[in-house]
């Protein structure tokens, strides 16, 4: 029983991915933000509002960085001088705070979506 | 140095918990240690090798590989949890009480004890990467100083500290009890996980749908403080879900709890002694 449960189990979480399928892509506009000496230019970006985009960070710097941001839901490490992309999802108007964690002191920043 | 120990320690609470509420579901069981300290240090290594590999990891499956990453390690762990509580709610009484079948219980055991040892493996490697980028960024960089250095490994100490008093306070839980709340705690933590997992589907852009924001109550209780952390954890509470993550919570929890049902053998009535 244990064993014909668990090949269930796996059974099911199969069919979940296959149903998730693989179909990322870029939308909308693109946005790019750097980051140098733990800062972010600029530290305000505005998009617009009600649009999916394609956000585009570039760390400068020679240390990774995690960018996170809670109200745009991403966490993701950016290693040292590489650069990473992200979906944004379509936004209501309003202010979308980021920071980048290891140096939350110096990189934080906001979109604000209009 | 504070603000690295709080860094590294935010990073180490979830593995923290997870390491002590292993320790202390598989308490008296043959090998249970070496099997859990096994599990730790192939996590720790594991950890070394993905910061090593950040930048590839990052590049790989057009920019989404540390997504996809995290999501199959969470995945992964969501299954060996719900396995071991499907297991444990059929052997688990005969392993703490006919101990004249020791043997058998013992050999069938130690196949729980290897998905549990599997769950700590994956938290360690999939928290302690980021730990050892950060820590490594502090190094690297030069311009922090080695106080912060210490102040990471400091935050890593209080980490390991969480697991010992986490293991402390479930084992002054008297046995009976004991086995009923660890197998909620763990349907609760796999359900936690698997809610994070689908968050990182969607930050890959696997999932597009289900974004809305279910509630924020990111104003009472931030899951970047030490206890929005612990929660985090403990039961899955995140301030800002999206709805996915709230729909994957509940299903989680609702398949395990009826697979643990199902699967539960019934206790044997006790004949009545008459007074």
């Amino acid at each position: 029983m244990t064993y014909s449960t668990f090949k269930r189990l796996m059974g099911a979480i199969t069919c979940a991915a296959c149903f998730a399928t693989y179909t990322s892509v870029s939308a909308g506009e693109a946005y790019t933000l750097t980051l140098k000496d733990h800062r972010f230019e600029p530290a305000q970006l505005t998009i617009k509002a009600e649009t999916p985009a394609t956000l585009v960070v570039k760390n400068l710097d020679a240390t990774p960085e995690e960018f996170e941001s809670k109200t745009l839901r991403i966490e993701k490490i950016i290693p040292a001088n590489s650069e990473a992309s992200f979906t944004i999802r379509a936004l209501k108007a309003g202010r979308y705070k980021f920071v980048g964690e290891f140096h939350e002191d110096s990189a934080k920043g906001e979109l604000i979506a209009e | 140095m504070l603000g690295a120990l709080i860094i590294v320690f935010r990073e180490a609470i979830e593995a923290g918990l997870i390491v002590g509420i292993v320790l202390a579901v598989t308490r008296g069981l043959v090998h249970a240690r070496t099997y859990i300290f096994v599990g730790v240090g192939a996590g720790a290594g594991g950890a070394l090798l993905v910061a090593l590999f950040a930048d590839a990891l990052s590049k790989s499956f057009s920019g989404n590989g540390q997504e996809l990453f995290n999501a199959s390690i969470l995945a992964l762990a969501v299954i060996m949890l719900a396995w071991h509580n499907i297991w444990m709610s059929r052997h688990g009484r005969e392993l703490s009480q006919q101990l004249s079948t020791v043997g058998r219980a013992v050999a069938s055991g130690e196949r729980t004890l290897l998905a549990l040892a599997g769950v700590v493996g994956l938290a360690i490697l999939r928290e302690g990467s980021e730990v050892a980028l950060f820590l490594y960024g502090v190094i690297a960089s030069g311009e922090t100083g080695y106080d912060v250095f210490f102040g990471g490994l400091l935050g890593l100490a209080l980490g390991a500290a969480v697991s010992f008093a986490t293991f402390y306070g479930l084992i002054k839980i008297p046995p009976r009890s004991l086995f009923v709340v660890t197998s909620w705690l763990i349907t609760f933590l796999a359900a936690g996980l698997a809610a994070q997992s689908a968050a990182f589907l969607q930050q890959a852009g696997v999932i597009t749908m289900l974004t809305e924001t279910l509630w924020d109550t990111s104003w009472a209780l931030s899951d970047k403080t030490i206890l929005g952390r612990v929660l985090h954890t403990l039961i899955g509470y995140s301030d800002q879900p999206s709805l996915l993550q709230g729909l994957v919570y509940l299903l989680t929890l609702i398949l395990i709890y009826t697979a643990t049902k199902f699967t539960a053998v019934r206790p044997k009535l006790e004949p009545r002694l008459s007074p």
